[in-house]
């Protein structure tokens, strides 16, 4: 076999600011034109391995380093981030903050210009590379004008430009619709295929990057590499669930049907599955031995009613067009679709942030368009994406406190409320805390307790588990439900169909600023004409369903479903 | 000159950003048809993180582009917005908010954005008015003054807060062991 | 917050558009410089003449630019008027004479002296906003950092300029997003609250902004430097373009000017035109 380009041995790491080294004993080796997919819960360890590759290590995160690295036969600490640059090409997970130029063609150009290439060479690499990527009819857009997709192209192109032996990616799929980052995997397996280069993923959605063949999976935990084996392999043992990172879907389907996962079934992919007779009939029997259907909550009084509404930030271009639907009390809703559907901008209306240009909303009967802000958000909440976003004092319980203050209460009854808010969110042993101490899931636990406070009767969370690994994840989730059953309403606009699935039965799917489908979570997903108008993407239970020749993938999915809950339960 | 770093480059250019998008913002304040001009706090937290040359391009560049694209440069003005950025830079450049914020550097950050703001609107300003415009020293000292205070004021207040949120926020970090 | 009026680019087909970028720094650069320096009253209606002529070129209509005139308009009448109310004398002293047009009341009369000194003032800056709004409507952002390295600005400061158009909309995205998000949770600016109430609650939209665009200077920075920037002492640039005969008359055009203003203002030794001795 050929000389590796990236070699760790017995590496350690430890950043100049922290306490304990993060990275510990790396013994890796990443051959020309492999393409390996590093795995890990946040805190693993796994993107400080990406910035000892591509260099950010040392030159701008200082610290202390131990054993040996090599990248394209250089030491990176003997040589700069320049150098290192034209060997591994880096794209970053934030696509807005890798995207410098003010246009495309000028952001796929930096690194030229940067090496002082001519012009003319210049756009003729920019045309070279852009059509590579698929972007070649965009090259004057500015980035506001692109999807999160384009604008990883953009960043993809942009370190193309160099030729480089390795392509490093952090994060891809964080901050893309599910269909956008079935693109992102297809175009990355594409663009190997072309160029030979080495492809590193670094990812927490393992299944989504095995849409396409990965040859290799590393799993980190605790700074330590813990498994490093060919997909096929890996996916055979139980690696996974003992570290955090949630299994392919089809898996966990396979195992619940009593069918343990080897190397002869071909795990890595749904498509490449080799099911004998027999486990397809235990696929089936498992599928037929559902339990009776549950009796769901009946909510019948309504809540929030939205009425052909209609609304555009300029006056030629709607961006949400004769929307009606109605809320129940006590519902868990998702509010699906891709970026720039319009799910947002419905948010905002039934706030108060923008006026609708016609319609009308009633929030439990009442016509709330001439209510204000301040008396909407009396009785729905409004949680931003990023809770960094929307935390502006230190401490804790003053964070908390904050929407109260701009009222009429007194000292101690607002001390009441915050300590009884607090106490729901599960916050009050660390009230007197700073917010800097917490994890980020506890943060969002903050700006959800600093909503509830004012004791609103719905709360609209915008993506309240983007970027978060199973793990946390899980933990902001099973809050968010455990709020539900103390009887607060729960609307949340999310790409992220494992949470539609598992946790809210009813879903609102958006396209191009109309209402698609009102209907039930696992339908939305078995629907494949639905699924594509909307951008997203359907679940492996679904090839999987059809594989095993059952035909109501619809019903299958919903059995899975019901499987994990009652799994759930039985282990609380 | 030293050569600028690449963090310093991105900290003007951002830092040019929000001093634009806040002086767009239009908050009343208590005199008539003036509104309180925010983007100095930020300016000054930004010069005495990133030190007095940013402050000068952050002050110059977000300056310019708000007159620019509102009703054309007023030169004098945006001479002033950059000193106060350089001067307040400057002063706090012994000082290291990173390794946490006490009575002492709120003092002394306060001191030099007040002294910063009376040298930027009571002199800079008004002495490049006279000498571009020719406009009468009267009326421009009697602007100077006004602005200073007003200035003073809103910095004192809104930068502190920053400096001290900042410092809470941002330097625990690197003391604790682990993130979650 | 009502959509703020801001000037930006407008795509056209003109001559002026077809300068390069660094043309029209230069113009601009050395235009502000005659401006500011004279006060010769011939010199600013020829000014004033060129730059709406200029206007008339750039095929960019008067409504594409309304907003902002209107405002210049409010600047020039209220600093006319602080100006009136400081020194109503001002004219006199300048101009060396007096006549007494109208009285209003004790110190305040109207006189012609001070009439011309206004007018000129006003001129002067009215000259150049013409020429402030073009070069800002018919350049492409693009340029202005390739067109500052040019006049000789260092690549780095230049970048600075564009990265500031380049994050402008997101951090006026990001802006709007925490102010509404904080107004749900009683944080109003422009309600009637006290004072130092609403300096204290604009903290409470600006701590989390800048604590993000801390992150996003992290960000970008990194991105940058994995990608070469500040490798070289140099660095090309993608959208420069070519000068062209045009843009070497026009900076020949405007270098003329400044000398004739330079001469003809300085000549007798003093900056003002004075037509009443």
């Amino acid at each position: 076999m050929a000389e590796p380009i990236i070699s760790f041995q017995d590496y350690g790491f430890q950043y100049t600011a922290q306490a304990e080294p993060t990275l510990h004993h790396i013994n890796l080796d990443i051959y020309p034109g492999e393409k390996v997919l590093i795995a890990g819960a946040s805190g693993s360890g796994k993107s400080t391995i990406g910035s000892c590759i591509n260099g950010l290590i040392p030159f701008a995160y200082p610290g202390k380093s131990t054993g040996k690295l090599t990248v394209g036969g250089m030491e990176p600490e003997k040589s700069s981030i320049f150098v290192l640059s034209h060997t591994v090409g880096t794209v970053l997970q934030d696509t807005d903050g890798q995207f410098i130029g003010l246009t495309v063609g000028e952001d796929i150009a930096f690194a030229l210009e940067n090496s002082c290439v001519v012009q003319d060479e210049m756009k003729r690499i920019v045309d070279e590379v852009a059509k590579l990527v698929d972007i070649e009819h965009h090259l004057q857009y500015a980035p506001h004008e692109l999807s999160g997709g384009q604008k990883q192209r953009v960043s993809l192109a942009g370190v193309m430009v160099d030729e480089v032996k390795v392509l490093l990616f952090d994060e891809p799929l964080a901050n893309l619709d599910p269909a956008a980052g079935r693109m992102t995997i297809e175009l990355i397996d594409r663009v190997q295929e072309r160029t030979g280069a080495a492809v590193i993923i670094i990812e927490h959605r393992l299944e989504d990057v095995l849409w396409r063949k990965v040859d290799r999976i590393v799993l980190m935990d605790e700074g330590k590499i813990v498994v490093d084996m060919p997909t096929r392999a890996f996916l055979s043992g139980n690696a996974l669930l003992e570290h955090g990172i949630r299994e392919p879907l089809y898996l966990t389907a396979l195992r619940y049907a009593g069918i343990p996962i080897t190397e002869e079934l071909e795990p890595q992919h749904v498509d490449s599955l080799l099911l004998t007779d027999k486990q397809i009939a235990m696929v089936q029997d498992w599928y037929q031995s559902a339990a009776k259907e549950r009796e769901g909550k009946k909510e019948e009084t309504e809540l929030l009613k939205v009425e052909h509404l209609s609304f555009g930030y300029t006056a030629e271009i709607m961006n949400l067009r004769d929307v009606s639907f109605t809320i129940k009390e006590g519902e868990m809703v998702s509010i699906v679709g891709r970026n720039g559907a319009g799910k947002s901008t419905l948010a905002k209306l039934i706030c108060g942030f923008e006026k609708p240009t016609s319609g009308s909303i009633y929030l439990a009967g009442r016509d709330i368009s001439g209510d204000t802000i301040k008396e909407r958000a009396q009785r729905i909440g409004y949680v931003m994406q990023n809770p960094n976003q929307m935390i502006s004092r230190p401490m804790i319980w003053d964070e908390v406190e904050m929407a109260l203050l701009a009222g009429n209460m007194t000292a101690e009854e607002r001390t009441e409320r915050v300590e009884e808010t607090l106490k729901i969110c599960g916050l009050y042993p660390f009230r007197k805390w700073p917010v800097s101490a917490l994890s980020f899931g506890q943060k969002k636990r903050v700006t959800i307790a600093g909503i509830l406070v004012q004791r609103p009767q719905m709360i609209i969370l915008d993506e309240p588990t983007a970027g978060q690994d199973y793990h946390h994840y899980t933990e902001i989730m099973e809050f968010l439900k455990e709020l539900n059953e103390q009887g607060f309403t729960i609307v949340m606009i999310t790409h992220d169909m494992h949470l539609m699935l598992e946790y809210t039965p009813r879903a609102i799917v958006f396209s191009e600023g109309e209402l698609l489908a009102d209907t039930t979570a696992a339908h939305v997903l078995n629907d494949p004409e639905l699924v594509k108008k909307a951008n997203l993407k359907e679940t492996s239970l679904y090839t999987l369903s059809m594989k095993c020749g059952i035909d109501n993938p619809q019903r299958f999915t919903e059995r899975f479903i019901e499987y994990e809950n009652e799994k759930a339960d039985l282990e609380r | 000159m030293k050569k600028l770093s690449v963090k310093s480059v991105v900290a003007i250019g951002i830092g040019a950003a929000l001093f634009f998008v806040l002086g767009k913002v239009a908050i009343p304040s208590p005199v008539p048809n003036t509104n309180i001009s925010l983007q100095y706090s930020v300016a000054a937290v930004f010069a005495a993180l990133f030190g007095p040359i940013a402050g000068l391009l952050i002050g110059f560049i977000g300056h310019t582009l708000i007159d620019a694209t509102s009703y054309g440069p007023w030169w004098s003005w945006i001479i002033a917005s950059a000193f106060f950025g350089l001067v307040v830079g400057f002063a706090t450049m012994k000082m290291h908010v990173e390794e946490g914020v006490g009575k002492k550097e709120i003092i002394f950050f306060n001191v030099a954005q007040a002294v910063a703001h009376l040298l930027a609107w009571g002199l800079v300003a008004p002495v490049l008015d006279i000498l571009i415009y020719a406009e009468p020293i009267e009326k421009l000292f009697a602007q100077g003054l006004m602005a200073s205070v007003s200035n003073i004021i809103t910095t004192g207040v809104v930068g502190t807060l920053l400096l001290l949120g900042y410092a809470k926020t941002v330097v625990k970090k690197g003391s604790l062991t682990k993130e979650d | 917050m009502a959509k703020a009026a801001i000037l930006s680019y407008i795509k056209r087909k003109s001559l002026v558009h077809e300068l390069t970028g660094t043309t029209k720094l230069i113009f601009f650069i050395l235009w502000s410089v005659a401006s500011m320096v004279t006060y010769d009253t011939r010199i600013l209606v020829g000014m004033l003449l060129i730059s709406v002529l200029v206007f008339k070129v750039s095929k960019i209509r008067v409504r594409d630019i309304s907003v902002v005139l209107g405002l210049a308009a409010v600047f020039l009448v209220l600093n006319n008027l602080f100006v009136y109310l400081f020194a109503p004398e001002y004219g006199v002293e300048i101009y060396e004479s007096r006549h007494v047009l109208l009285r209003i009341a004790g110190p305040y009369t109207i006189t012609a002296q001070q009439l011309f000194y206004h007018l000129n003032m006003t001129m002067k800056v009215i000259c150049v906003v013409p020429v402030a709004l073009l070069f800002i409507a018919c350049t492409d952002p693009s340029e202005f950092a390739a067109s500052l390295a040019r006049i000789g600005v260092s690549y780095r400061a230049g970048y600075a300029v564009s990265l500031a158009l380049r994050y402008i909309p997101d951090v006026q995205r990001e802006y709007q997003n925490i102010s509404q998000a904080q107004q749900a949770r009683g944080i109003d600016l422009s309600s009637k609250d006290k004072f130092f109430t609403r300096l204290k609650n604009s903290v409470a939209i600006l701590l989390p902004l800048v604590m993000s665009s801390l992150n996003r200077i992290e960000t970008v920075s990194n991105a940058m430097e994995l990608r070469g920037f500040g490798k070289e002492k140099k660095r090309t640039w993608y959208v420069q373009r070519r000068m062209q005969r045009n843009d070497w008359l026009v900076i020949g055009f405007v270098v003329v000017i400044l000398v004739v203003d330079l001469v003809v203002t300085f000549w007798d030794g003093s900056r003002f035109f004075n037509p009443f001795l």
